[in-house]
């Protein structure tokens, strides 16, 4: 069962097509608890398709899912909280006209006498949730989302995916449309997350943001794991390399032939 | 955004010792707003920000009073007043269906006509004989009816994928023909009287002088007492509460006008009971609208459809109830025409009905754009429409006139809310 070296999220040679295409095929993925694992490759590489099937989203064709050493089947995103999945999607999901407390909350409020918000409870642990965080830039949580920088409304939505006792948080290009000193406090934010234990994914495309919080590094390139690389150990040029022109084991195209052939 | 200080950044910072919270520190950055001047100061920069909350409607009120006080000698007697507030509740009571509406984003053209539908079969049920019912039974029908309406109505919107525009259109031409199918079908003449004591003293009776004072009292202490209630737990789970001295300055405003309201209303016939009827509608919809689940589902599906469905809210339970609630509202509204006019007609909920009931809603502030408002726009916005009606009513300008100047006091409020919103969206946008 679950020992200290159980990956968290482990995906064992895992495929996905759309009608002809194959967005992945045979993949092997994981994430250790208290690990930033950059998801990195180039548009179409299938990095989306595989955080969407890890959710749920669109189920995969074939392989393994393993969730704390436990073979798991996740039907969607409701099934994914439960294990304590989280994604926070590049955009973001939060109703702008509402406050950071009740974006926080949001499909989730807490109520006394079944319907009636306890709002004071709810503010409170935003805060809490916000403060374990350390995120200091929120002036106050009862000010509309609206209101918040591209780095706030980021943090915000992280500290949203962390308060469910989730254990697995994906971020979906969490710094694409940031300036450096709030890709600066996301990147902080990421690296608290491992802090805490918990098992964070970063999908960017961003090599600098991969270096500079990535424990280990999966290049995805066109549907297949080309490199598992740890970050201590490569170059930037290294990963570049394996994005662009990546050792494919089957040659799109030739999966027919291959399959006749075994 | 940068003119407060904010805190320095934490990478210098030893990160451990910030992971535990502290709830003292916690609080440090609202400590400002806790002081009367620091309140003040944060409302001035949240108007500066574009959220303008009922500011631009007080400032219009004012104005519709000032001049058209100085035009007519009659607007602000005790008599005119009162006619006021028994013009303005059935459109108040309308809108507020249609504030909801306007929170998820949507709009419903057909609440004048579904209105005439609950007070027509009202007063159909209430002939004698045929079939005779009770007042209390034939109000429970009509509103069954009306909220069917606005079920049926909202099916379709949601299941078929329709826009709320063209569905109510639609229904607009349909409660409008069923409306003149069932006048002409019991009246050659198309006016149905209404043949009941208590139908009829909805819109036509007054409490007496004492009653009104108990229900002024009640408004202003119940407000007192929420208040105080709120700022105590907020205080006990150690968060920020508005300044005492706030919430006893809104109190002491409440009462002044409430108290005035009831002065000079007692002394022609006394508070409407039209008039408390509405304010009991007003506090319980604004109760569910911000402190219930619900109505922050309501408010979060209209912020972005995309994030609440994402968060498991069930969008189209919130968008098929929102539409129940304005039919149900728009047959309250329905039977308190039919009451005021003690009859139905063919023409019942046509004219400028619709238009004047979106206009309350919006002028009250509530956005068109969805996500942004609150149920009381819906009093302030009727009263400013009523207002203005009266007001022309009494310095006999031709219906054309009054068309337009109707047409353009909505354009400005549009205006103010596009212009609002412009100022929100600068200051999210980075």
């Amino acid at each position: 069962m679950a020992t200290a070296d159980t990956p968290l999220l482990e995906l064992r040679g895992v495929s996905k097509a759309f009608g002809a295409v194959q967005a992945l095929y045979r993949v092997d993925f994981e994430v250790r608890r208290g690990e930033v694992m950059a998801l990195v490759g180039d548009n179409g590489a299938g990095k989306s398709t595989l955080v969407k099937s890890v959710v749920g989203i669109y189920p995969f064709d074939e392989g393994e899912v393993r969730y704390d050493g436990v073979p798991v089947n996740v039907h969607g995103p409701r099934d994914a909280a439960k294990l304590g999945i989280e994604v926070v999607y590049q955009d973001l999901a939060l109703a702008d006209n509402l406050d950071v407390v009740a974006n926080m909350f949001l499909g989730r409020e807490r109520a006394r006498v079944g319907f009636v918000l306890d709002e004071s409870s709810m503010e409170r642990s935003a805060r809490e949730t916000l403060d374990s965080l350390s995120v200091t830039t929120l002036k106050s949580v009862r000010q509309t989302v609206a209101g918040l920088s591209g780095g706030q409304r980021q943090a915000v939505a992280v500290a949203k995916s962390v308060m469910w006792d989730s254990r697995l948080v994906i971020l979906d290009e969490p710094t694409a449309a940031l300036g450096v000193a709030q890709t600066r406090q996301v990147l902080d934010l990421v690296k608290r997350l491992a802090e805490r234990d918990l098992g964070v994914v970063i999908v960017t495309h961003n090599l600098h943001d991969v270096f500079e919080v990535a424990d280990r590094i999966t290049v995805l390139r066109l549907g297949q794991r080309v490199a598992l690389l740890d970050r201590e150990k490569t170059t930037q040029q290294e990963v570049v390399h394996a994005i662009t022109a990546g050792t494919l084991d089957h040659v799109p195209g030739m999966l027919e032939e291959e399959r006749t052939q075994a | 955004m940068s003119d407060r200080p904010v805190e320095p950044e934490t990478s210098g910072d030893p990160t451990a010792a910030r992971v535990e919270p502290v709830a003292a520190d916690a609080l440090a950055d609202d400590v400002s707003a806790a002081s009367f001047g620091g309140y003040v100061r944060l409302w001035w920069q949240g108007i500066r920000a574009g959220e303008l909350g009922s500011l631009p409607i007080i400032v219009g009120l004012l104005v519709i009073v000032v001049v058209f006080g100085l035009l007519d000698d009659t607007f602000l007697t005790e008599r005119n007043f009162t006619n006021l507030l028994l013009q303005m509740s059935a459109i108040a009571t309308i809108a507020i269906g249609v504030v909801f509406v306007l929170l998820i984003g949507e709009i419903d053209l057909s609440v004048a006509f579904v209105s005439a539908v609950g007070g027509v079969v009202m007063t159909l049920l209430l002939r004698p004989e045929d079939p005779g019912w009770p007042w209390w039974a034939a109000i429970l029908a009509a509103l069954i009816c009306t909220t069917a309406i606005g079920f049926v109505q909202a099916l379709v919107i949601t299941k078929a994928g329709v826009p709320s525009f063209v569905v109510t259109l639609a229904g607009l031409l349909i409660w409008s023909g069923v409306v003149l199918i069932l006048t002409t079908q019991a009246s050659s003449v198309g006016t149905i009287r209404i043949q009941d004591e208590t139908a009829v003293g909805i819109a036509n009776d007054f409490l007496s002088p004492t009653a009104g004072w108990v229900v002024a009292a009640l408004v202003v202490v119940g407000f007192a007492l929420s208040e105080v209630q709120n700022a105590r737990t907020r205080r006990a789970s150690g968060l920020y509460a508005k300044p005492i001295v706030v919430t006893a300055l809104q109190t002491a405003g409440l009462a002044a006008v409430t108290f005035a309201a009831v002065w000079y209303v007692n002394k022609d016939r006394g508070v409407p009971k039209v008039t408390v009827i509405l304010l009991a509608l007003l506090v319980v919809w604004s109760f569910i609208a911000s402190r219930t689940r619900f109505g922050r589902h309501v408010y979060a599906v209209g912020g972005s459809a995309e994030a609440s469905r994402r968060a498991g809210i069930a969008v189209d339970r919130v968008r098929i109830a929102v539409f129940m609630i304005s039919g149900f509202m728009a047959g309250v509204g329905g039977i308190m025409l039919a009451s005021r006019l003690r009859s139905v007609a063919t023409n019942t909920g046509g004219g400028n009905l619709l238009l004047l009931v979106i206009a309350s809603a919006v002028i009250g502030g509530t956005s068109l754009f969805g996500g942004v408002g609150r149920v009381v726009s819906a009093l302030l916005g009727a009263l400013v429409i009523a207002s203005i009606q009266n007001g022309m009513d009494l310095l006999g300008l031709a219906s054309g006139t009054k068309f337009v100047i109707t047409g353009l006091v909505l354009l400005a409020a549009v205006l103010v809310d596009a212009y609002a919103k412009r100022r929100r969206a600068a200051r999210g946008v980075v």
